[in-house]
């Protein structure tokens, strides 16, 4: 069993604030991380490797610096990546990404799932995963919450989605590419071993030459969306209110304020 | 001079201090009220190679260095101390002696299990007439055949009804002091052990803190660690390990009260402005930044000695000293900076205030350092060469 995951590093989020906002983050450094969603794919492809046999290896586009959190997910258990890095793909869409990603998996030999995180954490588009499917002309199961059964002779899946009205069941061919959910598993912490090797690893790279892709295939000029501005959303204004009292009679006053407040 | 972590370090130093946010701190937060130690911890830290972080891979640890050692305990004790004091007892104190004192027999009998975290160990040398006056233990080990019997009691030991084996230190010649003392290595399936918790405690709630007693303890003569009359200076090096661990810990006390203070300081209002605004409150920030500063230069220092060979009992000494005065101090300025909420277990300052007066009296008091420091310093005390040194760092070696 092979499974390539699709892994992006993104800025950290959590450490945004009003004098270091999204686009500064991304364009000049800062705090950066696995995206966290895409831990929650890692997790998969390694439970998968564990439970099958075979491999769970990374496939990452982005700057050289991503070979910090490629690191990490070696260090978590993957056996192999690869860095696709270029200076022309910067400022790469969605699609343009999809495209650089789809060119590396087609060199990548036989694979039987893809793996990527519901979205990431920065565009936040949940694009890219099915555009990858799209142009390998492969299923794509999206927002999936548990793999219920998985049989690699048979090349099938049965995976359990979430959509807005519930939850659905779909069983599809493999390969195909998955966008996982967090319920599909807490992500474990890499392994001290893990650190020693992937700190030790060295990340092979392709750059769009490697890849065979023509220069107004990615990049800006391969793109359709721009990112003129980005700004962190406005801050709320929120008020706490303690209800005090029996939990009974605090339960009627929350009722009687959500009622006035419409919330209910 | 660098002072920069390695690529494996900085790597090490987010694994671990990713653990103790997200896995150890809400657990301590929970059980600390309850006193309840955290026992589900320690498969999830033997998985990640917390328990054997710096054994050699061939004695089943993960092979890093003693700065790592340094860096894994500045990042539980950040969370809470008795994560670190668990390091510390049993990476620290037991399993480096192991490998600094034991044959290869008990290397690949006792170490590698621990360093794998499939077995837990401990470290009796305190009793409750002998603590910082080492030489007046009075736990006796009498020689028949090819046994020692051990019979007598241990006191304030760290991880006694969670260990599987015991570091203990016993008298195999009264009539000598501190030359009559040997080290065995103890199982708990010996017969004639028996071990209970401390209750009352002041700090440390989540660290299982008890007593072992032994009577007539049957250990064969093949478990001492080192040669008999040596245990003093086996216990005093495992002491020179343990000891850098307790000071990096208090390090990661000073980094979240530093953290929690200066957090509080920037949210908390008063006189129409933020405290951080006052200059007195400031006053209390810049001595906890600065005392972090000092503490983790002392521990990186040590680190560094470890690494190349360099006997660092002074340097061990005099960190660990500092530091731990350091956090309790720091502690007690964060809990001024919460004002009343920092007096109240819902903030962790008021935890670390608790948890960091049992550092500056565990593993040699701080009055036992300074004598140590003047000694050092008049030169009435010089250190000797051991039989056998803690070896230096050599990655190729490590594995």
């Amino acid at each position: 069993m092979k499974a390539i995951v699709l892994m992006k590093q993104t800025p950290d989020t959590a450490q945004l604030s009003a004098s270091m906002d999204g686009l500064k983050l991304m364009a000049e450094g800062g705090p950066r991380i696995v995206n966290p969603w895409d831990e929650y794919a890692i997790e998969t492809g390694l439970t998968l490797a564990e439970d099958h046999g075979g491999e769970a290896v990374l496939l990452t586009m982005g700057k050289p610096e991503s070979t910090e959190a490629i690191k990490t997910g070696l260090a978590m258990g993957c056996k192999g990546a690869t860095l696709l890095t270029d200076d022309a793909f910067e400022n790469s869409d969605s699609l343009a990404t999809a495209r650089i990603l789809t060119a590396a998996i087609q060199q990548q030999g036989d694979y039987d799932i893809i793996l990527a995180g519901k979205s990431a954490i920065d565009g936040d588009t949940a694009q890219t995963a099915v555009q990858v499917a799209a142009l390998l002309g492969i299923p794509y199961l999206g927002y999936v919450a548990k793999i219920e059964a998985i049989d690699f002779d048979a090349k099938t899946i049965t995976v359990v989605r979430a959509i807005d009205s519930g939850r659905e069941t779909v069983t599809s061919s493999l390969p195909a590419v998955v966008s996982v959910l967090k319920e599909i598993g807490e992500p474990r912490y890499p392994s001290f071993m893990g650190i020693r090797k992937a700190a030790k690893a060295k990340i092979p790279e392709m750059g769009l030459a490697d890849l065979g892709l023509s220069a107004d295939e990615v990049g800006a000029a391969g793109s359709n969306v721009q990112w003129p501005e980005v700004t962190l959303p406005p801050a709320q204004e929120t008020q706490l209110e303690l209800i005090e009292g029996e939990p009974e009679e605090a339960a009627k006053v929350l009722v009687q304020k959500l009622l006035a407040e419409k919330v209910i | 001079m660098d002072f920069s972590l390695t690529e494996e370090h900085k790597m090490l130093q987010k694994a671990a201090r990713d653990f103790a946010a997200e896995r150890v701190r809400p657990l301590i937060r929970e059980y600390d009220p309850l006193h309840k130690f955290p026992r589900e911890l320690l498969p999830e830290m033997a998985e990640m190679g917390l328990l054997g972080v710096c054994i050699p891979v061939k004695y089943g640890g993960a092979g890093f260095d003693y700065i790592s050692l340094g860096i894994v305990s500045e990042a539980m004790e950040w969370a809470d101390a008795s994560v670190r004091e668990t390091i510390a007892v049993h990476t620290a104190l037991n399993s480096l002696g192991i490998f600094q004192w034991g044959t290869e027999a008990q290397k690949q009998k006792y170490l590698v299990p621990q360093a794998k975290g499939e077995k837990i160990a401990c470290f009796g040398l305190t009793e409750p007439g002998a603590g910082s006056d080492v030489a007046a233990l009075s736990t006796r080990a009498k020689k028949v055949g090819d046994t020692y019997l051990l019979t007598g009691e241990k006191m304030w030991i760290t991880l006694a009804d969670i260990a599987d084996h015991f570091l203990i230190f016993a008298k195999t010649d009264p009539e000598k002091r501190h030359r009559g003392i040997s080290a065995f290595i103890v199982e708990r399936d010996f017969p004639g052990i028996q071990t209970g918790t401390i209750e009352g405690k002041m700090g440390v709630w989540t660290s299982n803190t008890g007593w072992v007693r032994m009577d007539n303890c049957e250990v064969p003569a093949e478990n001492m660690l080192g040669e008999e009359g040596e245990g003093f200076k086996i216990a005093m090096s495992c002491l020179d390990n343990a000891r850098y661990t307790v000071a990096a810990g208090a390090v990661g006390i000073m980094r979240a009260c530093l953290e929690a203070s200066v957090a509080y300081a920037h949210q908390r209002e008063t006189f129409g402005k933020p405290i951080a605004q006052h200059q007195l409150v400031q006053q209390l920030i810049a001595n906890i930044s600065q005392r972090h500063d000092i503490g983790e230069l002392l521990v990186q220092k040590v680190g560094w000695m470890k690494n190349m060979g360099i006997r660092n009992t002074r340097e061990t000494s005099l960190a660990k000293a500092y530091c731990t005065e350091a956090a309790f101090a720091s502690a007690s300025d964060a809990v001024q900076v919460h004002g009343a909420y920092g007096y109240s277990s819902e903030y962790d300052v008021e935890r670390h205030l608790r948890n960091s007066k049992a550092a500056v009296i565990y593993e040699g008091t701080t009055q036992i350092h300074q004598l140590l420091q003047a000694q050092y310093a008049l030169g009435f005390k010089v250190d000797k060469p051991l039989r056998r040194e803690l070896p230096p760092y050599d990655a190729a070696l490590w594995g």
